[in-house]
């Protein structure tokens, strides 16, 4: 394969730092989501769930759309922004990064919230009668027990928002160096005439990518399985 | 020691119970789903009565109608739960030093080595709790309040995941506790014969009410 060219490279750093980020602002969001939503019960609970999961059945120009609305220049929250801490979302790579974040979200979620409710919330009680205030509880026994999850997630998180496409498309467009992250890339180079050879080196790149993301994260949270002594017989231990 | 006077309503289960419990070992007996748990619960502080007061020495840790309710970890109290509920993620010597760890040392009664001798699982520190038997993990469990130097250990049928055999087994190192660290006790069971082997006084539990 041919060395990347500088519009190429250019590509894959941006879409790194982007889901780098889109991945950062997940992760405790995503956390909180998941602990409310495996262990709370409250109004607006089914609400909360479908909006969450929403971004992976609707057609990814809309929250894209939606995004513009809210962080656009003249939108509530980017025009606040804005005039306030001089911060400017929309056609930069920071929207780049949220539109990721918002499209990635659920796949965080999903899992993460599944790990949290596999473990018996009396362990949690355990803790609390030794002493352990709720959130030294969380983190000494139920964030270790639900790693393996928040590996998970993390990864997929993190792959997701490498193939980010619709919804950054729409939000913050297609700049070369800004937003042109990999995909938006291969799209240009697609319908630029003698493009196919790039855009087949970077949708290569991209499988690649992908498919090293998952399997590191499949080794991983086997990895935090073994260590926190999950066996073959987890799924079979008491519950009740 | 002890002295409650609690109501909780969950659906249209009501559970009451008034009385006093002396230091010792106090059993109390009764058929299952007539609210042993709920009152231990409410006991340890991980339930909350709707109405009702509850004062350990002089100390006031639930008054609802000064709004005082006094969580858990901060009561002091430990609760060992019928299936031992370790933390599966944790060697059995973690295990033991869970709530040990968060007591300044002039709060520590025992020591890790007096516990381990006491209930004999010395050479169990290095495993994890999947590796135990049911026997082991129980006395694990126990260790582990024990270590936490409760001024008081509650007890939800500790012994009702074992064989017979097993209980057998168990049964002389909760007497031994009781004999070697006067830890007042609080034993639920709905098997009579473990409350006259151990308790110095039975109080019976049916449909929600301690008749005391």
């Amino acid at each position: 394969m041919a060395p990347l060219s500088t519009e190429e490279s250019q590509a894959l750093w941006l879409s790194a730092k982007v889901a780098l980020w889109a991945t950062a602002l997940c992760l405790p969001t995503g956390l909180a989501t998941s602990w409310l939503l495996a262990r709370r019960s409250f109004h607006g609970k089914v609400l909360l769930d479908a909006l969450v999961q929403l971004p992976m059945v609707l057609p990814p120009v809309v929250p894209g759309f939606l995004l513009l609305l809210l962080f656009g220049t003249h939108g509530p929250i980017g025009g606040w922004l804005e005039a306030h801490f001089g911060i400017v979302i929309a056609f930069t790579w920071k929207g780049a990064a949220l539109a990721s974040a918002v499209m990635a979200f659920p796949l965080m979620v999903q899992p993460v919230r599944l790990a949290f409710r596999m473990i018996d919330a009396r362990l949690e009680s355990v803790a609390t009668t030794l002493g352990a205030t709720p959130w030294r509880a969380f983190v000494t026994v139920t964030l270790p027990l639900a790693l393996p999850g928040i590996i998970t997630g993390t990864m997929l998180c993190f792959s997701r928002s490498l193939g980010e496409f619709g919804a950054t498309m729409a939000f913050v467009g297609n700049i070369p160096g800004e937003t042109r992250t990999l995909p938006l890339a291969i799209y240009n180079f697609m319908h630029a005439p003698d493009g196919e050879s790039a855009a087949w080196r970077l949708a290569g790149l991209s499988m690649a990518l992908a498919l090293a993301a998952l399997l590191t994260s499949h080794a991983v949270s086997r990895r935090a399985e073994r260590r926190l002594g999950y066996s073959e017989t987890w799924g079979t231990r008491a519950q009740h | 020691m002890l002295s409650i006077d609690l109501q909780f309503a969950r659906g249209d289960f009501l559970l009451t119970a008034r009385g006093q419990f002396a230091t010792g070992v106090t059993g109390i007996c009764g058929a299952s789903g007539c609210g042993k748990s709920t009152l231990l619960a409410l006991l340890a502080g991980l339930l909350r009565p709707q109405v009702g007061r509850l004062r350990f020495g002089h100390t006031a840790l639930v008054d609802t109608s000064a709004k005082l309710f006094t969580p858990a970890w901060r009561r002091h109290f430990a609760l060992v739960f019928q299936d031992g509920l370790l933390f599966p993620h944790l060697s059995v010597r973690d295990n033991l030093l869970y709530g040990f760890r968060r007591l300044r040392p002039a709060d520590r009664l025992m020591s890790l080595e007096t516990v381990l001798r006491l209930l004999e699982i010395g050479p169990l520190q290095q495993r994890r709790p999947a590796q135990l038997s049911g026997g082991e993990r129980q006395r694990v469990a126990l260790g582990r309040a024990l270590l936490y130097s409760p001024r008081l250990l509650l007890l939800d049928e500790p012994l009702s995941s074992l064989d017979e055999r097993l209980k057998q087994q168990i049964l002389p190192f909760l007497k031994r506790i009781k004999e070697v660290t006067n830890i007042p006790m609080i034993y639920v069971t709905h098997a009579r014969a473990e409350v006259d082997y151990l308790a110095d006084r039975v109080l019976f539990m049916e449909a929600g009410q301690l008749l005391a």
